[in-house]
C-alpha cells in the first residue's frame, strides 16, 4: 500500500510513503503547501492532516487560468 | 488535527495570513464578509444595478458569479471564446455547464466567429506577447457588451494576489499613470461602463477553496499562452515574501489603496475621446480607428494560426502534457471557444 497523490498542471499520479502529515508530503514533492489545496475523498483538508498509506489525495495548485 | 478558529469543528483549510484555520462553513462566511466589505467600501454596485460578470471558466470568475447571485445581485455572465485550442474548448464547456446548472443567463461572444480572428493569430500578426491582444480584445468586448445590453457595471474576478502582482509590476517600473488607474472600481465615463473588482480582498487560495467547498467545477489548468509571463513571475516573487511573512501581500496592496493611491490621484481628463469610425466605441486614436478594430483588421486578414505555433518550447511541452499530442495541429477547427 502507498499514498496515491494526484497532481495537476499537468495531470499525473505519483505514489509516495504515507504515515506523514500532508505538508511533509508536499514538501517532499517540491510543492509549497501555501500554494496548493489538499483534497481527500472530495473534501478539503488542512496541511497538518495525517495521511495514511491507503489514502488517495488530489493536490491542486491555487494558481490557475491566465 | 487543527480546529476551526470560529467553532472548533475540524478545519478544512489553514490560512496563514489570518493565522487561523477554518471549517467549510466559516471559510464561506469569511469569503462572503470580505466580498461584501469590498463592494460596500468601494461603492461598487447595489442590488438595483444590472451587473455583467466576465467569466472565463477559471476559479475566480465562477466564484464571483456564485457570490453575486447568492448575495442577491442581478448578474448576467459574459464568456468570450478566445480560440486558445483545447484550453478554450474546456473553458467554454465549464462555463456553459455552470450557467445551465444554476439557470443563469450567459452571453457568449466568440472572437473568431464574431470578429474574424483569435488570440493565437493576433499574437502572431502583432509579434507581441499573447496576453496583450487577449487583454485588449476582452476589454473591448466587455465594454461593447455592457453598452449594448444596458448593464450598469462590468465586474471581473481579479483577486488580491492578481492586483498585488500588477501593483508590484507597476511599482518596479514606477509607472505612475498605471498606478493611478489601479483602483478596485472605475467610474463610468466617456462611454465606458463602470468597472469593479469585488474579489480584491480575497486570495487565490481562498477562491480555489471556495470553489471546492461550493462544488464548483472550474478549469484548473493554466492558459498555455500565459505560461511564464511576467504577471506569474511577480506572483511567484510575492509568494516568497508571503511564505515568510504571512499577510504581506494584503498589506502591500490594501496599504497602497489606503495610503498611496490618494497621494497620486488627480482629476479625470474632461475631453471625451472621439468614437471609432468602424465600431463607434470611444477611441480617440489619431486615425479614428480604435486599437481593437485595427487588431481585428490585421489578424482577420491572415489564415488562422493554431495555438501551438505561437507557444515557446516550454509552454508547448506543457500544452502537450496537459491536453495530449492530439491537441496539436487542430487548426481553427478547435479554436471555436
Amino acid at each position: 500500500m502507498a499514498l496515491i497523490v494526484r497532481l495537476r498542471q499537468p495531470r499525473r499520479e505519483v505514489t509516495v510513503r504515507g504515515g506523514r502529515v500532508a505538508h511533509r508530503v508536499l514538501e517532499d514533492l517540491g510543492l509549497a503547501p501555501a500554494g496548493h489545496l489538499i483534497i481527500r475523498n472530495g473534501t478539503l483538508v488542512p496541511s497538518d492532516t495525517m495521511l495514511d498509506d491507503d489514502d488517495v489525495i488530489e493536490v491542486r495548485p491555487v494558481v490557475s487560468g491566465g | 488535527m487543527s480546529k476551526c478558529r470560529s467553532c472548533r469543528a475540524p478545519a478544512v483549510i489553514d490560512l496563514p495570513r489570518h493565522n487561523a484555520n477554518f471549517c467549510a462553513e466559516h471559510l464561506e462566511q469569511l469569503c462572503r464578509r470580505q466580498f461584501r466589505r469590498a463592494v460596500d467600501d468601494f461603492e461598487m454596485f447595489t442590488t438595483e444595478d444590472r451587473i455583467l460578470v466576465a467569466v472565463s471558466g477559471g476559479k475566480d470568475s465562477l466564484a464571483l458569479w456564485d457570490l453575486l447571485v447568492t448575495e442577491g445581485y442581478d448578474a448576467v455572465g459574459l464568456y468570450i471564446g478566445l480560440g486558445i485550442g483545447r484550453y478554450s474548448d474546456e473553458s467554454h464547456l465549464i462555463v456553459d455547464a455552470f450557467a445551465r446548472d444554476r439557470d443563469l443567463e450567459l452571453i457568449t461572444v466568440d472572437l473568431r466567429a464574431d470578429h474574424g480572428f483569435d488570440v493565437p493569430t493576433a499574437a502572431r500578426v502583432t509579434d507581441r506577447v499573447p496576453c496583450s491582444s487577449c487583454g485588449l480584445s476582452k476589454r473591448h468586448i466587455f465594454d461593447t457588451a455592457a453598452r449594448d445590453g444596458g448593464f450598469d457595471v462590468v465586474v471581473t474576478g481579479h483577486n488580491l494576489d492578481d492586483e498585488a502582482a500588477v501593483l508590484f509590476g507597476n511599482a518596479l517600473r514606477w509607472d505612475v499613470e498605471y498606478l493611478r488607474r489601479q483602483a478596485p472600481v472605475l467610474p463610468a465615463r466617456h462611454g465606458f461602463p463602470r468597472k469593479a473588482k469585488p474579489l480584491v480582498r480575497l486570495t487565490e487560495r481562498e477562491m480555489a477553496a471556495w470553489c471546492v467547498i461550493r462544488g464548483i467545477d472550474y478549469v484548473v489548468e493554466e492558459c498555455p499562452m500565459a505560461i511564464g509571463n511576467r504577471h506569474h513571475m511577480y506572483k511567484e516573487a510575492l509568494a516568497v515574501v508571503e511564505a515568510t511573512s504571512p499577510g504581506s501581500t494584503a498589506a502591500f496592496y490594501l496599504g497602497f489603496l489606503e495610503r498611496m493611491a490618494p497621494l497620486i490621484a488627480r482629476g479625470e481628463d474632461t475631453d471625451a475621446p472621439a468614437p471609432c469610425r468602424v465600431c463607434g466605441s470611444p477611441s480617440g486614436a489619431a486615425d479614428g480607428v480604435c486599437a481593437f478594430c485595427r487588431l481585428a483588421d490585421r489578424a482577420g486578414a491572415v489564415e488562422p494560426v493554431p495555438v501551438e505555433l505561437v507557444l515557446g518550447r516550454g509552454a508547448r511541452r506543457r500544452y502537450v502534457e496537459q491536453w495530449g499530442a492530439s491537441a496539436l495541429m487542430e487548426g481553427d477547427g478547435h479554436g471555436g471557444s
